[in-house]
């Protein structure tokens, strides 16, 4: 059962699951790319639909709350003409004892198609799709502080529609990457694509032990880490870590690391910022930077939509932009 | 009726014996001649021994048979079993049973249900405080008469130093042995895998290396401060072999053993997410991996242990950090310590001695040796016989084994316990 990335490939090497970005080619980035580009016209028509998944049952399960990303993947789904369900389990059966594969076994016992999971754990999504017949497919939509790979895809969608060419950036992801899925599955997705430089700015409290195994550099300073920068992703801090002893306040947090128009001065003329949402206004980011005009936040979220379009496309059909007929 | 094991290699490391040899008990199970009867000797049973290694029952410092308390992941009848099924004839069982062996009953009640299967014989060992939870010291000396052979709070931490300090000053009062599972609570957290390369990557929530060096050096601080004998428990790290070794050098009476999975396995082995290596403390980088057989090979541990902790299978089939820990190891002990001398890293005797005459010194019983007048608790082992571990094969009610598919060198054909055979190997 250790089987690792190849459990997300099929024999021919195309995605059957989506639970990482780790150990995927830099071709399979590029069709997600490309399939997301080809879906961007969808959302911006009259009539915001394509019959690809008609038929077929998506379920939305969610073991841990989330607004955002389970209304970008349901509409993902609605606009590819799914049946969707959703079904929010943190206030549901496994409050009453009943086991995350339980769980899993009723629901796939209504021939569910396509599992989008969110959980508190890492390596849940693993577990599940170790676990249900091949048939089933599962979108990983964030497992502890494992992977996050739809916003990593979304992230670097952004960053080709503004920047263009991944193989001159610099990008700095500043703030909590110890706890942080989005981090993890951004880097990975960053260094497949070819990013010659990807910097980390945090505290070491807020670091992993071995950060710079995953191929970044690491700064605790944002004027030496901002240096020359084409893109910043602001991570969020959750507020629960002001009390376990990693940062000693928010204003500290806020004047070494919050992103300000002074500190972001060191980056290129050209910056774009990102935030994988929901922001902490004046904790990890000024207000003036998240609505001024280098901000490419709302974007992010729209593009989210065409994104995970292309994720259960190629997952449930095979449609690549490459291969595809025209919509 | 006498019995008599015919031509076979004899490694008895208590006694320096390495030969090809036979080996004669009595009708009551005891050893009476190695290499010729004693006057007058008849035997009425011959084992053919010739190709085996002949050795004694190993004994097994650490074993969960998980009775009381959690007998539907497996009871002392079915891993007392298994255990023979894998050679080893002697065990011990930590305090963290459901109750807790803190008090005399509770350690009869243990050594009565193994003497009654008379398969493995299981040595508990007794509570080092009070229900394990750090405040009051057990009473000891009660539970050292009642046949405890070591005093330990298992996993459950003491944190206060001065509790601590009481303990072991006790123990050494009555020349108790304590064992000591260093690892500081608020260092370990929610932590599930060493804090390292995998960790980071897998985005597991970390155990770093100072969780068990920080509590090593207070420990170490106490036991030269107390006196007392103290034996540590499955060291995971490369540093704390060191400081182990700086003690011993020092003149403290400390001692330590190693699982064998810390042998073979590292952090990478977790792969994605690979439940069967969720294991406490957890499995390290490959640099204290290098570390810890070099310490088995220089004599800095004393005894390789199982540290069997069977489970259903519903314990491991959850996210990693929410599987139950531990790995169903009493089957893979004496391959995987085989391994070592395939490895060139250990004499055969060296890795018998590591299984047998060792350990049992730490718990000061007579047991792991084959002189004149020990109980015949032997282990035959075919050292050719090439085999893959299957799930099919194991004994243990419990499958949860990184293991499967490892092919192994050495397989155990006859266990004998007080000169009885309690086992025998099947070939299909």
């Amino acid at each position: 059962m250790n089987e690792g990335e190849g459990l997300q490939l099929d024999d021919e090497g195309r995605l059957r699951h989506f639970l990482t970005i780790e150990g995927l080619n830099r071709q399979t980035l590029l069709d997600i790319l490309d399939t997301a580009e080809s879906f961007i016209s969808i959302g911006e028509r009259e009539i915001k639909k394509v019959p690809l998944l008609r038929g077929k049952t998506v379920v939305n399960l969610f073991f841990e709350a989330s607004t955002r990303t389970r209304t970008t993947f349901e509409i993902a789904a609605k606009r590819l003409s799914a049946d969707v369900i959703n079904f929010n389990v943190g206030i549901s059966a496994t409050n009453k004892g009943e086991t995350l594969l339980d769980t899993i076994n009723s629901l796939e016992a209504m021939h569910t198609d396509l599992f989008i999971v969110r959980h508190s754990d890492s390596g849940a999504a693993y577990l599940i799709a170790r676990y249900l017949p091949p048939h089933v497919r599962i979108i990983n939509a964030g497992d502890g502080r494992h992977a996050h790979p739809t916003q990593a895809m979304l992230d670097t969608f952004t960053i080709r529609r503004y920047k263009g060419d991944f193989t001159q950036l610099k990008v700095a992801i500043v703030g909590d990457i110890l706890h942080s899925r989005v981090a993890r599955s951004l880097i990975h997705a960053l260094n497949i694509l070819g990013v010659p430089e990807i910097r980390v700015i945090a505290p070491k409290t807020l670091l992993p032990t071995a950060v710079e195994k995953l191929g970044v550099h690491t700064f605790h300073d944002m004027s030496q880490g901002l240096e020359g920068v084409d893109v910043v992703v602001m991570l969020r801090l959750q507020r629960e870590r002001m009390h376990g002893a990693l940062i000693p306040s928010a204003q500290e947090y806020f004047n070494l690391f919050g992103l300000t128009r002074d500190k972001l001065a060191a980056a290129k003329d050209d910056v774009i910022v990102m935030h994988p949402g929901p922001m902490n206004r004046g904790l990890e980011i000024d207000s003036s930077i998240a609505d001024g005009p280098r901000s490419v936040i709302l974007p992010q979220v729209t593009n989210g939509i065409a994104v995970r379009m292309a994720v259960m496309a190629l997952i449930m059909g095979g449609q690549t932009a490459r291969n595809r007929r025209p919509v | 009726m006498g019995m008599v094991i015919t031509g076979g290699h004899l490694i008895d490391p208590a006694h320096k014996v390495n030969a090809v040899t036979d080996l004669y008990l009595d009708k009551k199970g005891f050893v009476v001649g190695v290499g010729a009867p004693p006057e007058g000797f008849k035997a009425t049973r011959t084992l053919d021994a010739s190709g085996k290694i002949v050795c004694p029952g190993l004994v097994d410092l650490r074993c969960r048979p998980r009775e009381p308390g959690l007998e539907y992941k497996a009871t002392i009848e079915s891993e007392a079993r298994a255990a023979v099924s894998a050679g080893i004839t002697t065990l011990c069982c930590p305090p963290d049973t459901d109750p807790v062996i803190d008090t005399p009953a509770m350690a009869q009640l243990i050594q009565q249900r193994a003497w009654r299967f008379g398969m493995a014989f299981i040595h508990p060992l007794g509570a080092l405080t009070r229900g394990l939870k750090g405040k009051h010291l057990a009473d000891m000396e009660a539970l050292d008469e009642a046949g405890c052979v070591g005093f330990t709070n298992a996993l459950e931490p003491i944190t206060d130093t001065l509790v601590m300090r009481r303990a072991l000053e006790y123990a050494a009062s009555f020349d108790l042995t304590v064992f000591l599972h260093p690892s500081d609570p608020w260092l370990t957290g929610d932590g599930c895998a060493h804090e390292g390369e995998v960790s980071t990557r897998l985005g597991l929530p970390g155990i770093p290396e100072a969780a068990e060096t920080v509590v090593l050096a207070r420990d170490l601080a106490l036991i030269e401060q107390t006196g007392v004998r103290a034996h540590f428990c499955q060291l995971s790290s490369a540093r704390a072999m060191t400081m182990v070794m700086e003690a011993q050098a020092r003149g403290l009476r400390v001692s330590t053993d190693v699982t064998a999975h810390h042998l073979h396995l590292t952090e990478h082995d977790i792969g994605f997410f690979n439940t069967q290596c969720h294991v406490v403390p957890p499995l390290r980088s490959h640099r204290d991996l290098e570390a810890l057989r070099q310490a088995v090979k220089e004599g800095v541990v004393a005894a390789i242990c199982s540290d069997h902790q069977p489970h259903e299978s519903d314990a491991k089939l959850a996210p990693f950090s929410a599987s139950e820990p531990g790995i169903s190891g009493l089957e893979t002990l004496l391959p995987l310590t085989l391994k070592l001398v395939d490895n060139r890293l250990l004499s055969l005797p060296e890795a018998i001695s590591l299984l047998t005459a060792q350990p049992a010194a730490i718990i000061g019983v007579d047991s792991g040796h084959l002189g004149i007048g020990a109980t015949a608790d032997v282990c035959l082992f075919d050292p050719d016989a090439h085999w893959t571990l299957t799930e099919d094969k194991l004994a243990s009610r419990g499958h949860n084994t990184p293991f499967l598919g490892w092919e192994f060198h050495g397989r155990v054909t006859h266990t004998l316990v007080g000169g009885k055979l309690v086992f025998e190997l099947v070939q299909t």
